[in-house]
């Protein structure tokens, strides 16, 4: 690790001030990708701007069809927490999902969110439940947001405050883990909105987080498994590792999307 | 059996130790003044090092100094070896290349050593390691097995074709004619996946030089502390061996990878003295990735004929073996005589004849990891018998047990005589617990719910307590593979153990304990076990291959029959009897015929005061040594049967049943004997499903992090059941045949014949991923579900 000078702001003014003035700074919020990044020195900030100690970045809220989540909540704190479980159980299960306990006692949905990583959870969750991301600038809808693999509509020293969720009539989230770092291999979030379907999928696109028009009309006219048959995602877009070539990550898009809306409609 | 002695599951005395956090490992050493060293590494698989500039490094904040492979020649300081000289058909030695610790004019493998800078803290040193500017010529690399002598790059000039050797075993004209008279030929072409070992301890080493007694001290992870001060010392030339100590403290875990004498602790003991200052690296997981000496990695072709009774008459195999881009310390022995002597398995084949290429690569160096050879060995043969009793149309375990040894002792025409075994009782019970008569049952009731349900054999031998000192320099080792014990008994009658064996997870505190306990009638709580020193203890092999138990332990078994002699002599004096008339039962020294007798450290006591006799007649002391070289090879073997249950939509393959019978001889801790089952499977598997060390084209190694190379979890691994039956080997005085490699070496073609059971097709290579299992089942037309 390089040494960088580390910064404790407890208000969002001053964190952003903080940026501002500083340069060339990080954010510094669960850490889990910044911090082995910095470790292995593939990174070197000079100034680490840490998040933790700022209030105002954290809680969640229940307001009518939305349900509004802190920046720096982390995932086992979404994932217990009794407002979400009520109003989106799917998204509490997807929290329930990232990584290991380690994990999801210090990563925090503004920061999986702000690294927009391609094979991340949350991102998927924004999409199929059609969230608003708040920062201390500006409300940006979710499908403005993600703007491919590590890019994310935030511009320079935005700090994301809190994220709003549409709550759904009904949804799922399935995970195909890759099987060494247990991220997602194929992510798929299914959603049913009043206005209709969204089907979000993570860790397969070669572009990141990505919707599935195909798969959100076919399932806003029959939210069923059976709906989604013969609907395939095109391989030219998936990604390719030794973990998973394209061809078995467009089929595992369509096995974890039935599921998921298997899932969906048996919780009811 | 007492509650402490051979056959107690007594629980291992050394846990609170490490599970309390007060285990002592090399990292938790730090001497006074100690430096830090961090080695800059290779980024290029094959370079000619043009230029090596440390000037820039040298003047950075901290760096105390900079070393290149100039350096360590202009020290004299020779190069790593390899112990094991293998010869070719030709009679031709095997090509060593060399292999400074420091890159020397060129660099063979990402991750090879370029240069070290030792400085005040880590950070200083990898800053400084920065700033360090070499100059390479990048060169095309070598990075696939099979087509190693085929490149046209060259890794060693002493071999034009990157062959080490061509080297052959068994009966070669037997086997041609068999096979020309054979009903039936099975085929296969197999790769036994490169693993990397990853023992949670990353190595480590602390050099440490005394200006005043010109003595060094290593502290450093070894299995085999006495060997590694041997090949520093003699080969090396990095101190004279009687000024060097080496300390391997508490180790966890090595599975092969810590047997070999690296060039980090080399460094680090020559640089001590340099600038003086203790000098201590330690390895991060990144370094452990691309420096640890890998295993396995063959491609094989292997025939087996059979006769028109369905009998196995002759197998012929010609492999591959990757040695990567040095020969490690074992390197050459591994895929050789560790292996080859293996392929008859638990079969009377009357014709084997197998050869094996070894090839350099610029990958990092291959050596041996838990099994060594024996892996490979047993994955071609049980992956061949089940494939022909599949060609065949009969029923594997009834093919396998036509097809077992029955008589012993056994000599099968690859050199190995087996003393003892009774394979077909292992089947039995095998079949028995995996409850086999009803897997029909499961099969159908798995294919209704779309599931593809298969279950696979691994009727499995290995050699352990590899032996005897002559035989195996026959075959080339530089060594004698005996070891050594002394049992220093105190006056109070407690007493000390002193082993050449190291424990590094073996639970060695604990069953040598038990030994000494059985045989003395003493407490364990009265016994220490001593080891990973060689100020404290005597020359000693160290710890692989399972020998601990087999050869560690009768050298002390034959030290404590010393010491009972010895104290019959001291209780003939004190007792005033004949020495002959002195019994030693149950702990107690007594006078045959009478009730007269004295507890173990009553006399242990009389030893030392030496009051009731003449040191002219009887030396004081209670103390006594042993070196103990077996007869043979020990021969454990076993079935473990594996159940799995595939998703044929995602590939995803779940073992649903695992049983494991084996037959390890005498058993000293079955708790512990379970615990290696246990943990020999579940690296079994990881090799089978998850494991694969991957380098691409250029040989940059992908699979460098664990978010890239899959160890096996909990979760991958079902509950096993362990049986076991006992042959007692006849080959050492305590009848063990050793277990800390079986589950490993059993489980991969468990696992396979499993999922090419369930697929219907051979065609599944290891690591057998879910994409990989998908892609075998897209081949097959799917069963529909019934409902």
């Amino acid at each position: 690790m390089y040494a960088f000078e580390y910064h404790r702001p407890t208000s969002v003014k001053e964190a952003a001030n903080l940026a501002g003035q500083a340069e060339d700074i990080k954010f510094l919020a669960g850490g889990h990708t910044l911090l082995p990044t910095m470790k292995l020195r593939l990174a070197g900030p000079a100034n680490l701007i840490d998040l933790g100690q700022i209030a105002e970045l954290r809680g969640i809220e229940r307001s009518g069809d939305t349900i509004t989540i802190g920046a720096m909540m982390k995932h086992a704190e979404v994932a217990n927490s009794a407002e979400v479980k009520e109003a989106i159980p799917a998204l509490a299960e997807m929290a329930e999902l990232i990584g290991d306990p380690h994990v999801r006692n210090r990563g925090t949905i503004g920061g999986s969110i702000a690294n927009n990583d391609p094979s991340a959870d949350y991102p998927a969750a924004c999409l199929a439940l059609n969230a608003t991301i708040i920062t201390n600038q500006r409300k940006i809808a979710t499908d403005d947001f993600f703007q491919g693999i590590f890019t994310t509509a935030l511009e320079e020293g935005e700090i994301i405050t809190q994220v709003s969720f549409k709550v759904p009539s009904q949804a799922a989230y399935t995970k195909f883990r890759n099987p060494a770092s247990r991220y997602a291999l194929v992510g798929v979030f299914v959603a049913q909105h009043a206005d209709g379907a969204r089907v979000a999928v993570t860790g397969a696109g070669s572009n990141g987080v990505f919707r599935v028009p195909e798969m959100e009309q076919a399932l806003s006219g029959n939210f069923a498994p059976e709906a989604l048959d013969g609907i395939a995602v095109a391989e030219d877009e998936m990604n390719n590792d030794i973990h998973a070539d394209a061809a078995y990550r467009a089929h595992l898009v369509g096995v974890m999307a039935r599921r998921a809306v298997q899932a969906a409609v048996a919780r009811g | 059996m007492t509650a402490t002695g051979i056959g107690a599951p007594v629980r291992r005395k050394e846990d609170q130790r490490f599970v309390t956090g007060q285990g002592r490992y090399v990292d938790d050493f730090n001497r006074p003044g100690q430096a830090h060293a961090y080695f800059l590494r290779s980024p290029h698989a094959h370079a000619a090092i043009r230029s090596i500039d440390t000037g820039p490094a040298t003047i950075m904040p901290g760096v105390i100094a900079v070393f290149t492979g100039d350096d360590l020649a202009a020290g004299k300081i020779g190069g790593l070896i390899c112990g094991w000289m293998i010869h070719s058909k030709d009679g031709s030695p095997m090509k060593a290349g060399p292999h400074p610790a420091l890159a020397q004019g060129k660099v063979r493998y990402v991750g090879d050593h370029v240069a070290v800078v030792i400085a005040e803290t880590l950070a200083q040193a990898k800053d400084a390691a920065e700033a360090i500017v070499v100059d390479y010529d990048v060169l095309p690399a070598v990075v696939d097995t099979a087509q190693a002598t085929k490149a046209s790059v060259q890794v060693h000039d002493v071999s034009p074709d990157n062959t080490v050797f061509n080297w052959h075993l068994g009966n070669k004209d037997e086997t041609e004619a068999a096979f020309a008279r054979a009903k039936h030929v099975t085929k296969i072409d197999l790769v036994n996946n490169r693993l990397v070992p990853n023992p949670i301890e990353p190595r480590a080493a602390v050099g440490e030089y005394d200006f005043g007694t010109d003595n060094y001290t290593l502290y450093t992870t070894s299995q085999n502390p006495h060997v590694a001060r041997l090949v520093l010392s003699a080969f090396i030339g990095v101190a004279p061996e009687h000024k060097l100590r080496v300390i391997a403290p508490d180790v966890g875990g090595g599975f092969g990878s810590k047997i070999f004498i690296y060039a980090e602790e080399t460094v680090c003991v020559w640089a001590a003295k340099k600038v003086k200052r203790p000098v201590k690296w330690t390895s991060d997981r990144s370094e452990a990735f691309l420096s640890d000496a890998h295993g396995r990695d063959h491609v094989t072709h292997a025939e087996m004929a059979t006769d028109e009774n369905g009998k196995i008459i002759a197998l012929r195999v010609h492999t591959t073996a990757n040695l990567g881009a040095y020969l490690s310390t074992f390197s050459s022995s591994v895929p050789t005589y560790l292996y080859a002597p293996l392929l008859s398995g638990q079969y009377d084949i009357p014709a084997i004849y197998c050869e094996v290429d070894g090839v350099y690569t610029n990958t990092a160096p291959v050596d041996a990891y838990r099994g060594a050879g024996r892996p490979e060995a047993t994955f071609v043969v049980e992956r061949l018998v089940e494939k022909t009793a599949r060609e065949l149309g009969q029923n594997p375990a009834e093919f396998r047990r036509r097809n077992y040894i029955t008589q012993f002792p056994h000599a099968t025409p690859v050199i190995m005589t087996y003393d003892t075994g009774d394979y077909a009782a292992s089947l039995d019970k095998a079949l028995e617990i995996a409850d086999y008569n009803n897997f029909e049952q499961r099969k159908q009731e798995s294919a209704r719910r779309g599931k593809l349900r298969g279950i696979g054999f691994s009727s499995y031998i290995e050699a352990c307590g590899i032996a005897p000192s002559q035989a195996v320099g026959s075959l080339g080792a530089g060594v004698g593979l005996w070891e050594s014990a002394e049992v220093r008994v105190n006056p109070t009658g407690s007493v000390e153990v002193l082993t050449g064996s190291h424990s590094h997870g073996q639970g060695h505190e604990t069953t040598f304990a038990q030994l000494v306990s059985d045989r003395l009638g003493i407490s364990i709580d009265q016994v220490s076990i001593v080891h990973g020193d060689t100020d404290k203890v005597q020359f000693g092999m160290g710890t692989y291959g399972s020998r601990s138990g087999a050869v560690g332990m009768s050298a002390i078994a034959k030290a404590i029959d010393k010491v009972i002699a010895k104290g019959k002599k001291v209780a003939a004096h004190v007792l005033e009897a004949s020495e002959g008339d002195i019994e030693f039962k149950d702990g107690r020294f007594g006078v045959a015929g009478t009730d007269r007798s004295m507890a173990f450290g009553e006399i242990a006591l009389q030893a030392y005061i030496a009051h009731k006799f003449s040191g002219q007649d009887l030396e004081p002391g209670l103390k006594e040594g042993a070196f103990y070289d077996p007869t043979n090879f020990t021969f454990p073997a076993g079935v473990h049967i594996c159940e799995v249950e595939i998703d044929p939509d995602t590939g995803v393959t779940k073992i649903e049943r695992w049983t494991a019978v084996d037959d390890f001889g005498v058993i000293i801790n079955p708790m512990i004997v379970e615990g290696q089952v246990h943990g020999g499977i579940a690296q079994g598997v990881g090799q089978a499903l998850l494991e694969g060390a991957f380098y691409d084209e250029s040989g940059q190694l992908i699979t460098a992090s664990f978010n890239d190379y899959c160890m096996p979890r909990a979760i991958d691994l079902p509950s096993f059941q362990v049986g076991m039956t006992v042959t007692p080997c006849p080959s050492n005085p305590l009848g063990i045949k050793g277990c800390g490699e079986a589950g490993a070496i059993a489980a991969p073609p468990a696992v396979i014949n499993a999922i090419t059971d369930a697929l219907g097709h051979e065609d599944i290579a290891m690591p057998a991923t879910p994409q990989a299992v998908w892609r075998a089942a897209q081949k097959v037309r799917m069963p529909m579900a019934a409902e």
